[in-house]
């Protein structure tokens, strides 16, 4: 689904990501970690397509389409996610009335009829439902005021309602206490399906405790440095990010 | 500090012939107020009043005095036609009082709404305190022409203690007469002591029109009387320029919100006198010029009694090439103790091109003062844009989500639901794709 190449990609002129290689298939939770300053974001948000993000070599196809070639409003549309570290306050934008007009950009991008308001209504009771979530959250404008908690399952409900392929999680459970933490990851458990692929940035092993990745990356300096199962994120609990540098490829440029 | 040059501006409508009405005291303070617009000119923009908006351009065109068909243009009612206003209508067409256009056959009781001509004709000397006024600024040029050259308008008086349940609708409809016209309106507003109203005040153009009128309001205000006044300025093509003079009483409230869409020279004088102990001013703006359009809002909130209120918050976006102006002014004068003073204008500049210059004034010579005001010119939220488009929203209608959410933070306390609900939509409608 995902395939991300030697990418390189480089902000204010330096260099962040230095050679990313990585395969996500549609099913499998991949968990990318690493210290901070590593890139984890960085990959992130070249993904969503933000501005001010460089490419200066490799590829990203996703479903064999050239991802980086599409304005964020597409790659959504085409299925990818991103929840966002810090979800931005939109004063004065009704979180109902954002919701629906997302659906339906997405839906007139790949062809299909809007959702009249009440079909758009049905959707999101079911969805809250799903995730637990207060109906008053409908009712704000967008993440505005909402505690550092709400506006992480507000990005889970986003997502949960915009049914992506591919959930990109950039630190969602920094800020989190053990709760939300729990109520956050119940979320993404319940998306979890084997026609959804999930790349999950996180500093933490804490988060994978409760979303059971089935492939971690360690990422230092712009590489991913190391693969392996869930295993890995527990060594890495045990030992931290000291040490990495003797772990990275044999001839790999500083 | 006036432009004394003659202009074709000044010349059509110092030739014109002065309206006759048989008053002699208003005969008087039109030639009066002609002489004084004669000797003193236009203002340039050393006057500080006009030092954003040059009236350079418009002095260089000449407006005939009147539209000879001005009563018998065909205008279609559902122009005007505004959600949750259903009540009493004065209609005028390029400055002419239009009956078959207007609704005034039930008046609720304590109501006298009527044109000012009638009035002048049944009644004159109620009007004489208000017409025979001077304006002594320079920058009052448009206030005298108006004073020397307006024939028509709105008389509107509410009875002590009236509650005016439906929504008075004040249309003012420039229509295309040919040559390049200059029309002008009086209006005449009082609210009795106790007594409350709601007023929609429209302005109506075509975008091919380049007429010229000038509309001047006096709205007095008596004790604890409360005023809702909406206005709703589409104006096409035409050079609009107002003044809306509000004197409010002891516990006096007015609430008015502005929304200025067209026009391609507006000017708007909003002059608010706190001339009661505990009178309330809240006021609320939007001001949205295109291409090369040019709205200036002219805000002077005066404080001149004790515990007296002023909550002013006005919006600007500016795109293409047009240019936005708004000056606040709040004076709290000596006495005026224990006044509460808050003003603020933010602005959003949409292209390299466009314009706004904004100025917020404050000056307190009175004690015990809660005073805040401040001023922004910026461009939309990048963090916001493209978290609007990582949900699959395109650049397009994500800036107009936004600015139009800019724009509608002060429309959220307008007490018409539908009227809040209709400017939104048009608001939206006028931000460029």
């Amino acid at each position: 689904m995902l395939k991300i190449e030697n990418l390189h990609a480089r902000i204010a002129g330096k260099e962040i990501l230095k050679g990313i290689d990585l395969t996500v298939n549609a099913g499998e939770v991949h968990a990318i970690m690493g210290p901070n300053g590593a890139g984890k974001s960085t990959l992130g948000n070249v993904l969503a397509g933000r501005d001010g993000y460089e490419v200066t070599a490799g590829t990203v196809t996703f479903n064999g389409e050239d991802l980086l070639a599409l304005a964020p409003e597409a790659r959504a549309a085409a299925g990818v996610f991103l929840a966002f570290q810090y979800p931005v306050e939109i004063p004065g934008v009704n979180n109902t009335y954002f919701l629906r007009t997302a659906l339906n950009a997405q839906r007139k991008q790949r062809g299909e009829k809007d959702l009249d308001s009440m079909q758009f209504l049905k959707l999101v009771r079911e969805k809250l439902k799903v995730m637990n979530l207060p109906n008053d959250l409908l009712h704000r404008a967008v993440n505005e005021g909402f505690s550092g908690g709400e506006k992480k399952r507000n990005e889970i409900f986003q997502m949960a309602l915009l049914e992506p392929q591919l959930a990109i999680l950039d630190e969602t459970d920094s800020g989190l206490d053990i709760d939300a933490l729990k109520q956050v990851a119940a979320g993404v458990n319940l998306l979890r399906a084997p026609t959804r692929g999930f790349l999950m940035i996180t500093h933490y092993q804490r988060l994978l405790d409760y979303v059971v990745p089935d492939f971690v990356h360690v990422l230092a300096d712009g590489r991913i440095v190391e693969s392996g199962d869930k295993t890995l994120a527990l060594r890495l609990e045990e030992h931290g990010y000291d040490g990495l540098a003797e772990r990275q490829p044999a001839g790999a440029e500083a | 500090m006036s432009s004394v040059v003659p202009s074709p501006l000044l010349d059509s409508l110092l030739e014109a012939a002065l309206p006759e009405s048989g008053i002699p005291w208003l005969d008087a303070a039109r030639r009066e107020n002609r002489a004084a617009v004669a000797a003193a000119g236009l203002p340039d923009t050393r006057v500080e009043a006009w030092k954003y908006t040059s009236l350079r351009s418009l002095a260089r065109h000449g407006f005939a005095g009147g539209d000879p068909q001005a009563a018998s243009r065909d205008i279609d009612p559902s122009a005007f036609a505004l959600p949750g206003v259903a009540g009493p209508r004065l209609v005028f067409v390029n400055g002419v009082f239009r009956h078959d256009l207007s609704a005034l056959a039930e008046l609720p009781a304590g109501v006298v709404l009527e044109p000012l001509s009638r009035a002048l004709a049944e009644d004159p000397e109620p009007l004489r305190f208000v017409l025979s006024r001077h304006y002594r600024e320079v920058g009052d040029a448009f206030a005298r022409i108006n004073a020397a050259n307006a024939i028509d308008g709105v008389v509107l008086r509410v009875a002590a203690g009236v509650e005016v349940a439906a929504s008075v609708h004040l249309v003012f409809i420039g229509t295309p007469a040919g040559a390049a016209l200059a029309w002008h309106a009086r209006n005449v507003i009082e609210l009795g002591q106790g007594s409350s109203l709601a007023l929609v005040e429209q302005h109506l153009g075509e975008p091919g029109q380049a007429d010229l009128a000038t509309l001047v309001s006096d709205i007095e205000l008596r004790e604890h009387a409360r005023l809702r006044h909406t206005v709703l300025q589409a104006a096409g093509g035409n050079h609009l320029i107002r003044r809306n003079s509000l004197r409010l009483h002891a516990g006096a409230h007015a609430v008015m919100h502005a929304i200025e869409l067209g026009g391609a020279l507006v000017r708007h004088d909003l002059q608010v006198a706190l001339i009661g102990d505990g009178a309330r001013f809240d006021g609320r703006g939007v001001f949205m010029p295109q291409a090369r359009q040019h709205i200036d809002t002219q805000l002077a909130i005066r404080h001149e009694a004790r515990d007296t209120v002023s909550d002013a918050h006005w919006r600007g976006v500016a795109t293409d090439r047009a240019r936005g102006v708004f000056r606040g002014a709040v004076l709290v004068a000596p006495g005026a103790d224990g006044s509460d003073a808050n003003l603020s204008n933010k602005n959003l500049l949409l292209s390299r091109d466009a314009e706004i210059d904004t100025k917020p004034e404050l000056e307190i010579y009175a004690d015990e003062v809660q005073a805040v005001h401040g001023a922004t010119v910026g461009q939309l939220d990048e963090q916001a844009l493209f978290y609007l488009r990582s949900r699959g929203i395109g650049t397009g209608e994500a800036r107009a989500l936004l600015t139009s959410a800019f724009c509608c933070a002060v429309l959220g306390d307008l007490a018409s639901a539908a009227l809040r609900e209709h400017l939104a939509a048009l608001l939206m409608a006028h931000l460029p794709a």
